[in-house]
This record gives C-alpha cells, structure tokens and sequence, in this order.
C-alpha cells in the first residue's frame, strides 16, 4: 500500500495509551505551526507502524512502531495536544 | 476502556456484491455505537503471526449485534478471509467503536452531504439509518459514486432509505440518462446540497476519490471544516 491513509485509522493504536479517542485531539505542527484535529492528519503504512504527517505541511507528526506487543509512540513534531470536549 | 479487544461470534453473513459481503457480529460486550464509528478487526494465525485492519460499522445505536461490511481486496491480508472465509458461528476478535471525528449524532440539525466512494458507503449508512431510526428531521441526502450497479453495497436498504444519487464509474443500468464515467466537479455541485445551505459533508471512500471530492467541495464554497473525511486504502 503506497496511498496514505487519515489520521481516523490510528483511533484503535492511540486507544492503548491515550484514555480520550486521539481522533479528536487537536495537535499542532511543529514544522509550520498549523493546528488541527489528528483525524485529517495522514498516515503512511510504515509496517510494523505508521508514519504521521501534518496535512499542511507534510513534514513528521509523530511514528508509532510495533516492537513486538509494545507500541513505541514518537512525538517529535507535535508541540502540544489538546483533548476534552 | 476503548482499547480492550472484545470477542464477537459471527450471526450472520450476506453477499452484497461480487467482491463484498456484510457481517452480523454478536458482541456481547458491545456499548453500542455512533454512527460512523469503525473497528479494529485482529486475525492471529497459528503461528502466532497476528494482521489488524479497521473496518467501518454498518449499524449505529444500542445492542450488542454490529454489522460490518467488507470489500475483498486483492492483495490484502485480512479482507480475503473476512470476504470468502469467515462463517456463521467463526470466533472475530474486534476493538471499538473507534474514532469519534467521523460521526453523526442525531441531535446535529444541519442539512448532511454524504458523498461515498465505493465501499466507502458503509458508515454513511450508519447515519442514514441513525438519521432514519432517530425520526431526525434534518436534511441527508446521499451521492454514491460506484463502479456499476451490481457493485452496490445495501442496494435493497438504500431504495428505502431515501435521498440516493448515484454516480456510475463503469457500467450504468439500462436506459440511464448519462454514460458511465469518473465524477466531475461539475456532476458533484449538481448532484449534492450546495454551500449556501452550509451543510455537514461527509466524504469517504478510496483516497483518490476523497482527496479529489473534498478539494472540489472547498473551490465550490464549501467551509473546509465542514468536510469531514475517511480514506481507505488496502
């Protein structure tokens, strides 16, 4: 699969850290600084993960990895996330 | 807790086309679902080799019964044996619902644009049928671009359960006013609720298909936040 995805597929991955459905978190870039729900991010299959990049700018939200049964989350281009209602 | 996998025991399966079928799972833990809601489906092979994909829910609402319903893709590890193996009475290891951005809840008043790719029609029937089953009197209609008609998913339910446009990419039914073709902006601004009625769009199919519709509906005047979208891919 060469064609990315949205950030709506990671709902099930972030479920075992996050508490709150991560779809609609809101994060912001960055690289450009652009602030939006995670559900329009894209997400590249990267087996055994998946890469994440902001939908404006294209550069590396954050990558999950499977390593096994542990899932290894990097957030190097998120500045903040904000979950709540 | 969302992130638990959940056993369901198959109740049911039909063909839905020549490539899909539907699945009537029995979770008995299941809380219930939003319309649009998806889930993550795990197989484990013997050797321990373990495949997840995320499927969309056909059903919204209350019960412990979900439908899902399922296009075979060729090269794909975990729909070929949803599509053509899977049997009434199989064990289906299922997470969820997920995702609460893809969604429509009953108490929404805006006129609703559904716009499906294929079998990205599954969770926009959930929230027709939410739509139907809530007595929601808010406008929702349905554009279903779709390769020919025996290609459609729930064709049955869809005659019934209003306001479908289709859009045929390969073969059309006899005496159909138009050719078969890809959708143009132009058919997608005749064929759905124009901007100045603000309404919630809902776009979901392959990514192809999503990227084009939702670039389209913002050039129409459609607010980007108000384009909602899922894409599938294999």
């Amino acid at each position: 699969m060469t064609e990315h995805l949205d950030g709506n597929v990671l709902a099930g991955p972030l479920s075992e850290l996050f508490r709150d459905d991560m779809t609609t978190a809101i994060g912001r870039c960055a690289h450009c600084g652009d602030v939006s729900v995670l559900a329009t991010a894209l997400v590249y299959d990267a087996a055994p993960g998946w890469c994440v990049r902001c939908h404006a700018c294209g550069d590396v939200l954050m990558t999950l990895v499977w390593a096994g049964d542990r899932l290894r989350i990097d957030l190097r281009g998120v500045t903040a996330l904000e979950v709540g209602d | 807790m969302v992130g638990a996998w959940l056993v369901g025991t198959v109740a049911e399966t039909r063909k839905e086309t020549s490539t899909g079928r539907s699945i009537l799972l029995d979770v008995p833990d299941w809380p219930g679902n939003i319309a649009g809601q998806h889930v993550d489906v795990r197989l484990t092979a013997p050797d321990g080799y373990q495949a997840t994909r995320s499927y969309s829910v056909a059903s919204a609402g209350d019960g412990s019964r979900v439908q899902l319903a399922v296009d075979r893709l060729p090269t794909g590890e975990v729909s070929p044996y949803l599509v053509d193996d899977l049997m009434t009475g199989d064990l289906l290891e299922v997470r969820g619902p997920l995702g609460g951005w893809f969604v429509w809840k009953p108490e929404q008043t805006a006129p609703v644009q559904l716009i499906a790719g294929g079998s990205g029609v599954v969770p926009l029937v959930a929230m027709l049928r939410s739509h139907g089953a809530s007595g929601s009197t808010a406008p929702m209609q349905l554009l279903y671009s779709v390769r020919a008609p025996h290609d459609r998913f729930f064709a049955d339910e869809l005659e019934t359960l209003g306001n479908v446009t289709y859009a045929y990419t390969r073969a059309v039914p006899a005496g159909w006013p138009s050719p078969p073709g890809r959708l143009t902006k132009d058919a997608l601004a005749a064929a759905t609720l124009p901007a100045s009625e603000s309404p919630a769009v809902f776009v979901c199919g392959p990514t192809g298909f999503v990227e084009a519709v939702a670039t389209w509906l913002v050039e129409l005047g459609h607010e980007p936040g108000a384009v909602k979208t899922e894409r599938f891919g294999g």
